[in-house]
């Protein structure tokens, strides 16, 4: 099935993109090289500032895979038909984001060759233990599925029970994924911005709205460029899930700051302070969270009238600031702010280093690369198998078919399918593929 | 093996080559390197937790101790002050004690410099999160790093609330002046951080800083008799950061009595 994104259908557009990508990833791969040869003194981080852009973009990510649960969730336990379709894409989706997650833990570790320690020695007690365990098993998990489930569909079949029960077992370790690198922060004594319990419960409700608006721009991106259809009720149901979870995180949000506030507990304020306001007159990071605000209001505005939601262009623009602004708070600011305040009450700076810059558009790169594969793949078994998924297909055999039927000539030379009852269902789908083969 | 599809084939291939590198990991023993035994020195006696007292009264100068310490434990000097290393230093009292509010001790002390190391806290937050217990406690109390060991992820230094840490942002090795044979070297990636000159207690001496100051004194803060818990008992004392839950075992004498400084 994988040779599927190489040969069908690959116009020169999608080359040109594949070797941008490439060449992306090669630059990455070479301040990569660059950055172990000379040591990590070319990020922003520091002594007080240990953790940085990289550790960022692993929650950020590691929420954007759990987020992709949304699609599955309702498919799997409530039988949402609607997202029959795009469970594929929202499992693929997560690959992705789970290989980038990975890959911003390889690139932010001092000695990734010695990084299997972990596994070699293993320390139930350490949260990162436990997100070496939750992450590649994620991983395996919307592999195996997700593959599962479109090669099935490239046969015409249905996929086998199996693929279900690992799917349904993928929803809770979704769920897992996030709770584990929340914890890997709100169990830290002395970083109050870390240190708080709504913690997992904001990260897995930030994702939830993260994911759906991700996969509707997914959709949406297909549909321009392949004619791909996810179909409209799918579409309107992921902006729903995706604004009802963000406004949840919204709360929490809100949540803190009053907590801070209004508790009056100046630890607790430092770091909003801080990020929102300036802090000591160290300033950077205010006109990013006046643009995180902006995002907000563009979000809640755009996203919770049913009638902007539902609205094409509308819908675009507030799934493009939700996305942004979640990017900006988890991803960019959540890590440097927590722990820009160091032990001895000094605001230390973060500047991020050109090379540092380069690394993250490298994994960004393999992320995007390894998504194109997978959608591509997606795209095409779609086209030949799921007949109301490309609405302008121009369909040849189809009108030959109905032609010949209305014209009362049509005769099937196709070999019958063995009569098994169970097989009925399925049979019209399993004789095209056996046309094809 | 004639119906075998090539997929099939690629699949029983990758399979047992999976399962070869399992059943590799299986027969890795964890013996030590070297295979040598470690005896403790029987002039040690018994120590239930090393703990630390600092009379800042009686230290003259912490560059000085900072310098020894450093020099034997093969530290490197780095001149940016992000990248740092460093196990023992000069920190001003308000920037060690932000908590302690009391308008006499900050109006004395505030500026006074203080010694900032490891406070080899009872329950150390850093070894709880360290992922492969390259930092951990020996059974007598003192946090230990296995630079060997260790991976590089910073994930106790994101955990101590005392910036104790440091992580090798450079190559330290090109920041010694003048390296100790007697003490290893580190490579860059690492962290690293104050070991209680934990090989010269186990040959009956005393740490570095607590040789080179009279002001630093050490010991066993589980034996009532020892001069440490004595001086604890019998002095005004603070720790840092007590609200954290890891119970430091570096004790500050502060006094606002006359003469006293």
């Amino acid at each position: 099935m994988i040779e599927k994104t190489f040969v069908k259908r690959s116009g020169p557009k999608y080359w040109a993109w594949m070797i941008l990508l490439i060449a992306l990833i090669a630059v990455g791969f070479a301040a990569y090289i660059y950055q172990m040869t000379v040591g990590f003194q070319v990020t922003g981080m520091s002594r007080d500032i240990s953790w940085g852009l990289y550790i960022g973009h692993l929650t950020f990510f590691v929420g954007v895979a759990a987020g992709g649960v949304m699609i599955v969730l309702p498919y799997y336990f409530h039988d949402a038909k609607a997202y029959g379709r795009i469970t594929v894409i929202g499992e693929f989706l997560a690959i992705a984001a789970i290989i980038m997650a990975l890959l911003f833990v390889v690139v932010d570790v001092g000695v990734p060759t010695k990084i299997f320690n972990v596994w070699l020695y293993w320390t139930p007690k350490s949260m990162l233990c436990w997100d070496s365990l939750v992450l590649p098993t994620y991983l395996v998990l919307n592999i195996v599925v997700g593959y599962q489930v479109l090669q099935a569909e490239n046969k015409g079949l249905h996929y086998k029970k199996w693929v279900k029960v690992l799917a349904m077992i993928s929803v809770p370790v979704a769920f897992s994924i996030h709770i584990v690198t929340a914890f890997l922060y709100s169990g830290l004594p002395s970083r109050h911005y870390f240190l708080t319990a709504v913690l997992p419960a904001k990260f897995l409700a930030s994702a939830f709205a993260t994911g759906p608006a991700l996969i509707i721009l997914i959709c949406l991106l297909l549909k321009k460029l392949t004619g791909f259809d996810a179909g409209e009720k799918a579409i309107k149901m992921l902006a729903t899930t995706a604004i009802y979870a963000y406004i949840a995180t919204m709360i929490m949000m809100a949540g803190e700051f009053f907590t801070a506030y209004y508790s009056g507990v100046e630890s607790h304020q430092i770091a909003l302070t801080y990020l929102f306001a300036g802090y000591h007159g160290h300033n950077e990071f205010v006109p990013l969270m006046m643009f995180f605000i902006v995002c907000v209001v563009a979000t809640l505005v755009l996203l919770i009238p049913t009638k902007l939601r539902y609205n094409k262009a509308t819908m675009i623009v507030g799934c493009i600031a939700l996305f942004l602004s979640m990017y900006i708070e988890k991803g960019l600011t959540f890590v440097i702010g927590g722990l820009s305040e160091n032990p001895f009450g000094e605001i230390v700076d973060y500047i991020p280093g050109k090379i540092e810059l380069l690394v993250i558009v490298g994994v960004f790169a393999i992320g995007l690369f390894i998504l194109s594969l997978l959608l591509k793949m997606v795209t095409v078994v779609k086209y030949d198998n799921d007949e109301g998924a490309f609405p302008n297909k121009p369909d040849r055999t189809r009108l030959a078919y109905r032609l010949n039927e209305e014209a009362g000539t049509y005769v099937d030379t196709r070999p019958k399918p063995e009569p098994e009852a169970e097989e009925e269902a399925e049979g019209e789908a399993a004789e095209t593929a056996e046309t094809q083969a | 093996m004639e119906n075998m599809s090539r997929r099939k084939f690629l699949k029983l291939g990758a399979l047992s080559a999976g399962l070869v590198t399992l059943a590799g990991c299986a027969t890795i023993q964890k013996t030590p390197i070297g295979g040598g035994t470690f005896e403790k020195s029987s002039s040690e006696e018994k120590v239930g937790k090393w703990g630390m007292f600092i009379d800042m009264s009686k230290v003259d100068d912490i560059d000085a101790i900072a310098e020894v310490c450093h020099h034997e434990h093969n530290v490197p000097t780095i001149p940016d002050k992000r990248h740092e290393v460093k196990w023992i230093w000069a920190e001003p009292f308000q920037a060690l004690f932000k908590e302690i509010t009391h308008e006499g001790i900050q109006e004395k002390y505030a500026d006074v410099p203080f010694v900032a190391t490891c406070n080899h806290c009872r329950k150390p937050v850093c070894v709880k999160v360290c992922p492969t217990q390259a930092t951990f406690q020996s059974e007598n109390g003192i946090t230990l790093q296995d630079m060997h060991r260790c991976i590089g992820c910073r994930n106790c230094m994101a955990a101590c609330p005392y910036g104790s840490r440091s992580f090798n942002f450079v190559e330290p090795r090109d920041y010694i002046e003048e390296v100790n044979p007697e003490y290893p070297t580190r490579m860059k990636g690492v962290v690293e951080k104050c070991d209680f000159c934990y090989d010269r207690l186990s040959k009956g001496q005393m740490p570095l800083c607590a040789e080179k100051s009279e002001g630093i004194t050490v010991g066993d803060l589980d034996n009532e008799s020892s001069e440490i818990s004595k001086l604890i008992r019998e002095n005004m004392t603070i720790v840092r950061g007590e609200s954290y839950g890891t119970e430091p075992s570096c004790y500050y004498k502060v006094s606002l009595l006359e003469g006293e400084a």
